[in-house]
């Protein structure tokens, strides 16, 4: 059992936990994630570790409930635990001094970018960190960002907060008045990343993406989470989750992303149906 | 027929008693649920099998077991009604004779030599086999087997699969400490992810698998070597003495054709994974599976038959489920058993048939394979008649599930972290055979990480060699 020490919701449906996990709290480097199982009936949930404290032995993972499964893990309680925690999983991320580093973060994706950037900044990096989400009740990690951030600018969708618009159009705005950016990390909604990908392709500025691919084991076995990158067939698992985001196959990864919606559907509706009986 | 039987002289009687068939589940009735399919021998039925060995002084069949079973031995405790005996004789260099009785190929083996054979059906040695460990096991406690006084030594075993399992039995039976690590959630390697319910019930591998707990063996579930923790850390700081890795061919291979990265293409391990490991075929259970009506598998080894037949059971019977593979049937490499299983069941086998490419829909959900029919020409390395395509022979077949079934390579998390372990072009691992014996000092490794991948029984005959290797290596 590795047990939840510590929960707190960060914004609907966005839960933060610390998991007792020493084995993973040690190894841990940015950019990698763990393949949770909740108990005995559930499916293997892959999530990126946001913070570790190799001497409390817990990790900090990040969960938005936005699927049957998610949504039972945000249900957890402090106390409780989940039977199953594999990892650290996946290539850690690939630090050096890049120079100017902008990083984008989208809804809980920024979850998977906080770590990054700390790496990046303690790495020398200059780190301008585009936080996003839909609106500000939603926007999360902006105290964290900003402290490994030499620049922190907010946007939301509705402009309820920050910048009204997206990530990408923040950037394509600093590239067209000339700023020199050295490298790019892009970490959100698949969509997102994309935009991203052909804000920077024509500048040539190095840029990746973190893929949530649908996995099973995360060790490399079932080969669910394939994922097109130029003319090569890559494994988010063990090649990534991180890979050249002007040569990932995005389309691909968004039909994958749509290929389990029923079964999903299905499941919730059962959570839905046994809820309403409870209250009847 | 009583009166018949009696007329025949006695000696002559023994010699013409048939091999007993397998008691199997109809195949339209099987083909319904996840249920075992060969229901096992009776009481009956064994004593009369049993009687058919002819208990040969030099009994090629124990030269014919990977793991040197007493076969003659066990065979014999049987005639004398003593099952448990049977079972206890075969344990002793074999924990997993449930298991083994189910899957292991007994007619390249113990049966391929068996004397009985040369003149008549060889003794059916497996279901024998397989009738003693189950009596064994619903009769009671299995007998848990001696252990050495404790040496003090401590010994990582890192996968738990068929090589580690008989790895860690035969050093715990030497009275070595005996960690083992496994990746996944549950022990068992490829027989809990891989080999499906109804060929092996998981809850008879936890049942032999449980023994090495009972003798002392450590679990670590949640472990991967190579990247929770290396094997250089499991040396120098935790204080193995020796590693044991049977880490196994866990990487599925893809036919790397255009289009097959279409939502609907699954590598075979993938959709067996979702089946066996995860239990998606159980309402209970969350782990999705999706299987269209029409399910294309492409291979033919003993996983491509497991995959089709899982298919039509998730899928139900509007589940059309069929096998592509390129060769002709007598080159396929499941076994006799399990295509005939297949067959039975309503897998239709398009052979000589190679796919080209996947064509997608608007969403990129599959929706078609192109193939090319084949012919046999001279041939091969492997011994078997080279396929050729047949020119202006391409043709379109409807699919919307397409199950990859050609064979698994080894990862690289431990080569990658290891720099001192010598491995292939292929990947494994490159040992002394008679040994075990890496590159590594104390370091050995058996299975399909050594050979690529092989059979349960192979990676057990593995175990075993590398265990008497690290026995050894822990005595000087």
């Amino acid at each position: 059992m590795y047990k939840i020490v510590k929960k707190e919701v960060l914004a609907p449906n966005i839960t933060r936990f610390s998991i007792e996990a020493p084995e993973v709290a040690r190894s841990r480097k940015p950019g990698q994630f763990v393949v949770i199982r909740a108990d005995e009936t559930s499916e293997r949930v892959p999530l990126t570790i946001v913070d570790s404290d190799p001497d409390q032995g817990t990790i900090d993972l990040i969960i938005q409930d936005a699927g049957f499964s998610t949504h039972c893990l945000s249900c957890y309680e402090e106390g409780e635990g989940f039977i199953d925690v594999l990892g650290p999983l996946g290539k850690p991320t690939h630090m050096e001094n890049f120079g100017t580093v902008v990083c984008v973060g989208g809804g809980v994706g920024t979850a998977v970018l906080y770590p990054i950037a700390k790496g990046l900044k303690e790495a020398g990096n200059t780190v301008i960190t585009i936080n996003g989400a839909r609106n500000k009740e939603l926007l999360i990690l902006e105290d964290e960002l900003g402290e490994v951030s030499d620049e922190l600018i907010i946007t939301t969708d509705d402009g309820s907060y920050g910048i009204k618009g997206f990530g990408s159009t923040v950037l394509q705005d600093m590239l067209d008045e000339g700023r020199q950016i050295d490298f790019v990390v892009a970490i959100g909604p698949t969509l997102m990343m994309k935009a991203v990908a052909e804000v920077t392709r024509p500048y040539e500025i190095p840029t990746i993406a973190s893929l949530n691919a649908i996995m099973i084991d995360g060790t490399g076995m079932c080969g669910g989470c394939r994922v097109t990158v130029g003319d090569e067939v890559k494994f988010a698992c063990v090649d990534g989750p991180e890979f050249d985001a002007h040569l990932v196959d995005f389309e691909e990864q968004i039909a994958k992303h749509h290929y389990y919606d029923d079964e999903q559907a299905c499941h919730m509706d059962k959570i839905v149906a046994e809820a309403e009986q409870e209250k009847s | 027929m009583a009166e018949k039987e009696r007329s025949r002289p006695p000696r002559k009687k023994k010699e013409r008693i048939p091999r007993q068939p397998m008691p199997v589940r109809p195949p339209e009735e099987r083909n319904q649920d996840f249920n075992e399919v060969a229901l096992g021998f009776t009481e009956e039925l064994a004593l009369t099998e049993a009687k058919r060995c002819l208990q040969c002084p030099k009994h090629p069949c124990v030269d014919g077991c990977p793991v040197s079973v007493d076969i003659t031995g066990f065979i014999h405790l049987v005639t004398e009604g003593d099952f448990i005996g049977a079972a206890q004789k075969i344990k002793e260099t074999n924990l997993l004779p449930a298991v083994c009785g189910r899957v292991c190929p007994q007619e390249e083996q113990c049966e391929q030599v068996c004397v009985v054979g040369k003149i008549d059906e060889p003794v059916a040695i497996g279901r024998l086999e397989r009738f003693v460990a189950d009596y064994e096991r619903e009769h009671g406690e299995a007998a848990i087997p001696e252990v050495a006084p404790k040496t003090g030594k401590r010994v990582a075993v890192v996968g738990s699969g068929p090589a580690g399992i008989t790895v860690a039995y035969e050093l715990l039976q030497a009275g070595h400490d005996v960690t083992i690590f496994e990746a996944l959630h549950a022990l068992g390697g490829v027989l809990v992810y891989g080999i499906p319910e109804f060929r092996l019930p998981k809850a008879i591998v936890k049942s032999e698998i449980d023994t090495l707990i009972k003798m002392g063996a450590e679990i670590k579930l949640n472990m991967l070597i190579g990247k929770t923790r290396t094997i250089d850390e499991l040396m120098e700081e935790d204080g193995y003495d020796a590693v044991f890795i049977g880490t196994g061919a866990g990487t599925p291979m893809f036919l790397n054709l255009p289009g097959e990265n279409l939502n609907g293409i699954s590598s075979a391990n993938e959709f067996l994974t979702r089946v066996n490991l995860m239990k998606a075929f159980r309402e209970d259970y969350v782990t999705p599976i999706k299987v269209g009506k029409k399910v294309a598998v492409i291979g033919a080894g003993n996983v491509a038959m497991d995959a089709a037949r899982s298919a039509k059971r998730v899928g139900g019977d509007d589940t059309d489920v069929f096998i592509i593979y390129r060769r002709a049937r007598d080159q396929m490499p499941a076994r006799e058993e399990e295509i005939h299983h297949a067959e039975e069941e309503g897998i239709i086998f398009n052979l000589l048939t190679n796919p080209v490419r996947f064509i997608g829909n608007e969403n990129n959900y599959v929706k078609q394979v192109e193939c090319i029919k084949m012919e046999l020409g001279e041939p091969d390395d492997s011994g078997r008649r080279r396929p050729i395509p047949i020119e202006g022979s391409e043709h379109i077949v409807d699919v919307d599930t397409v199950i990859v079934a050609l064979g698994t390579t080894p990862r690289k998390f431990i080569a990658e972290t290891t720099p001192e372990l010598e491995t292939s072009k292929w990947g494994t691992f490159i040992v002394d055979e008679e040994t075990g014996q890496t590159s590594k000092e104390g370091v050995f490794a058996g299975g399909d990480i050594v050979t690529g991948s092989a059979t349960v029984i192979k990676a057990m005959g593995a175990g075993r060699v590398a265990a008497k290797a690290i026995d050894e290596y822990l005595s000087e």
